[in-house]
């Protein structure tokens, strides 16, 4: 036991002594914080210069009240001028983009007769929305022409939010929903990054082991099971270090940078999406935004989601690792590993695909379920599933296939390792590993 | 106790290639054991098996009266013939992490540690990384993590590659000096001239099976083909040698002396003795050079690994 204590020892020391992790740790939040700023600087600094849209209507549909001026879009009405000119002023002068509204008999035929010219081709943001307002206004004129009332209509408008509830009592919406499915989506995705960078880290140090070969020296002291256990069990230590520098970094940068700069974090977050729905979303929630977003992270089930996160990343990391640990055993230079990466990444790639496809429409439908049993992908998606709440019998069962799997995984893999760490020369195939599984003591 | 290690009966396979055939072997208390043998021939198996990497299929192996077990690791010392030290790692902690890893407790691996570092007069090594230094270097740090942990039980496959002769002559003071203090030593090489100069026994491995073991003396003893090589001053060489062709079996002479006299190697017959050539030749001339040929390890190597084909 004080042996592997030893080993574990040194690959812990031996991996954060390195430059690399040194780097990566204490860099990446501050690169990622960073990076975030200044793709929000830059979106806010796009839309800070104010688009100067004309419009000719020659159907006499339209008024200045269909054409609002927002922050960022500003409309003018050339009717006046005629299409030629307009266009002519609009490729001579310093506006986005001239929209031609042509005079037809009906609606239909118009709809699909309006021309926009640009210098540049236009931004699909700009374009839907000049398209949303002018269905608008032909839907209300279509409605006009039936004799329906347009007041009523606008009258009867009702907006809809619907309170979904679980039986363990918590409550949801679409808002909170998107918010499970973000932070599941981080923890996954997380979750796969940090088993290939450090399962690599594990098979790297095989290999180093074996090429400097000092690998049968330390075997005539410890077993090679020994070995291999204390370099994945180091590296995991390191790996959850840097996961929680990281979480401890990104948490003090983000808290200066928002009240040093002024930068919303959750805007941030959050400014991808389409204006129309946040409005929608803020309408609907009738509360500050900010406010609303914190309080149902708070809400979330924080601590079961950082154990199983700890749990799943221990579990799903092992399991790989030793894979990575025979790999490396197996080969004797980095470049013969490829052939053998290729069915380790599959299921790791798939777990985070099967997690963005299913667990997002229905965290609780049988596909999303199933994976989230299946050992190689269930670290992946069971930590995708948690955030929607997930019955504790199925976390057990899935926790106990996962550890049943590694440990099985572990001695099939130290079989492998115990051979191929003394083996030199030719690239194994899969037949000779098999043949390896077989060898005694 | 006669024997420290007694390998009986070894059987290893690897899939359908067999790599030891029913080795057995005996190692003396404070003994230097030549393990020799061809490449490929089941050398580093059976130090495998010794070291416990990897176990026998079937066989025994005993250590000082003890079934060999796992506790036995920090009784034997063992230096691979490829070998190497983690290159980023600094030396000091890496002779500190081995020695830890053979049983040593930190503060007595660090006692010892700084003695064979000053008897090595390298002890500037010690914050240096490993490939900061040369291949010699490096391979001194590796023979003192070996026997730092004072095991029962050495096995030093090559230990002289890599060394410039003057400490390849200081390694094997150093490991004269081991048995001595008795330590028991097998070792393995293919530069017979040192199995010459050490080795009290050895055994000669060849296609997985042993062929041969024994005293080194018994063993010449055994491959010896009473021949000698004769220096004679005569008047008449012709002569001479056509009468030693009635009793001996003469060969043309592969020496040279300082004269001109008549130099031949003549074996003797079943029926004839030393003696009886030495009063032949002192009858015909004065006697400038008799001297028995007897086999060198090199040439007992090759004659029993030729035979064993």
């Amino acid at each position: 036991m004080s042996k592997l204590k030893l080993i574990i020892e040194r690959e812990f020391i031996a991996k954060v002594r390195n430059k690399s992790f040194l780097i990566m740790t204490f860099l990446s939040p501050i690169l990622m914080v960073g990076m975030g700023a200044l793709v929000f600087f830059l979106m806010k600094k796009n839309d800070e210069k104010v688009k100067e849209i004309v419009y000719v209507d020659n159907s006499g549909l339209f008024s200045k009240d269909d054409f609002i001026d927002s922050k960022t879009v500003h409309y003018q009405d050339f009717t006046a001028l005629g299409v030629d000119e307009t266009k002519k002023k609009v490729e001579e002068g310093d506006y986005y983009g001239a929209l031609i509204i042509p005079k037809q008999d009906s609606l239909e035929i118009l709809a699909n007769a309006i021309e926009f010219y640009s210098k540049d081709s236009p931004g699909m943001t700009v374009m839907n929305s000049l398209e949303t307002k002018i269905e608008r206004k032909l839907r209300n004129e279509k409605l006009n022409s039936f004799g329906i009332d347009l007041e009523k209509i606008n009258a009867s408008r009702i907006q809809s939010d619907i309170k979904m509830f679980n039986f363990s009592g918590e409550e949801s919406s679409k808002l909170i929903n998107g918010l499970k499915v973000g932070v599941g989506a981080i923890a996954g995705y997380l979750l796969m990054m940090f088993v290939m960078i450090y399962g690599t880290s594990v098979m790297r140090s095989v290999i180093e082991e074996k090429t400097s070969r000092i690998v049968e020296i330390i075997v005539s002291s410890v077993k090679p099971y020994q070995l291999m256990m204390g370099k994945i069990i180091g590296n995991a230590s390191a790996g959850l270090l840097q996961f929680l520098i990281w979480g401890i970094l990104i948490f003090i940068i983000s808290t200066v940078a928002s009240s040093v700069f002024g930068i919303d974090m959750v805007e941030m977050q959050t400014a991808k999406l389409p204006a129309e729905q946040l409005e929608a979303a803020k309408q609907a929630a009738g509360m500050d935004k900010m406010q609303l977003i914190i309080q149902e992270i708070l809400s979330l089930p924080l601590l079961k989601m950082f154990v199983l996160f700890i749990f799943y990343f221990l579990g799903g990391f092992m399991l790989y690792s030793s894979m990575f640990a025979a790999i490396g055993a197996a080969v004797d230079n980095e470049t013969d590993t490829q052939q053998f990466m290729l069915p380790i990444m599959m299921p790791l790639i798939l777990g985070v695909y099967v997690g963005f496809a299913t667990v997002m429409n229905d965290p609780h439908g049988s596909i999303a379920v199933l994976f989230s049993h299946i050992p190689f992908t269930s670290p992946i998606v069971m930590l995708m599933r948690v955030p929607f709440g997930v019955s504790w019998y199925e976390l057990a069962l899935s926790m106990t296939l996962l550890l049943i799997t590694f440990v099985l995984m572990v001695w099939l893999a130290a079989k492998i390792y115990r051979v191929g760490i003394l083996m030199y020369g030719k690239k194994p195939t899969y037949k000779d590993l098999y043949k390896w599984l077989k060898y005694k003591g | 106790m006669k024997n420290l290690l007694e390998i009986n009966n070894v059987v290893k396979n690897y899939g359908d290639f067999r790599a030891l055939n029913d080795v057995s072997i005996h190692v003396p208390k404070g003994s230097v054991y030549g393990l020799l043998g061809p490449n490929g021939a089941g050398k580093t198996s059976l130090i495998r098996i010794i070291n416990q990497i990897t176990m026998a299929d079937s066989g025994s192996i005993i250590l000082d009266g003890e079934t060999l077990s796992p506790k036995h690791t920090a009784d034997i010392g063992y230096l691979p013939e490829e070998r190497g030290l983690y290159k980023s790692m600094k030396v000091g902690e890496q002779a500190l992490y081995l020695a830890q890893l053979k049983g040593l407790s930190k503060a007595e691996a660090k006692k010892r540690l700084k003695y064979w570092f000053d008897k090595f007069d390298i002890s500037a090594w010690w914050g240096k990384k490993i490939e900061e230094l040369s291949k010699g270097m490096a391979q001194k740090v590796q023979f003192i993590v070996t026997v730092l942990h004072e095991p029962k039980l050495l096995i030093f496959d090559e230990p002289f590659s890599g060394f410039d002769p003057i400490n390849a002559q200081l390694i094997a003071q150093e490991i004269l000096q081991l048995r001595d203090k008795g330590a028991t030593i097998i070792f393995s090489t293919h530069r017979m001239e040192s199995v010459e100069e050490m080795c009290d026994e050895i055994a000669l491995i060849d296609k997985s099976n042993k062929i041969l073991d024994g005293k080194l003396n018994d063993i010449k003893r055994q491959f010896r083909t009473h021949t000698f090589q004769v220096g004679l001053n005569t008047l008449n060489p012709k002569e001479v040698e056509a009468s030693l062709k009635q009793n001996f079996d003469v060969l043309p002479a592969d020496f040279k002396l300082l004269g001109n006299e008549l130099t031949l190697n003549v074996k003797l017959g079943k029926t004839n003795s030393a003696n009886e050539l030495l009063s032949f030749l002192t009858s015909r001339g004065e006697v400038q050079h008799f001297v028995e040929l007897i086999p060198n390890a090199n040439d007992i190597f090759i004659q029993a690994i030729n035979r064993n084909n």
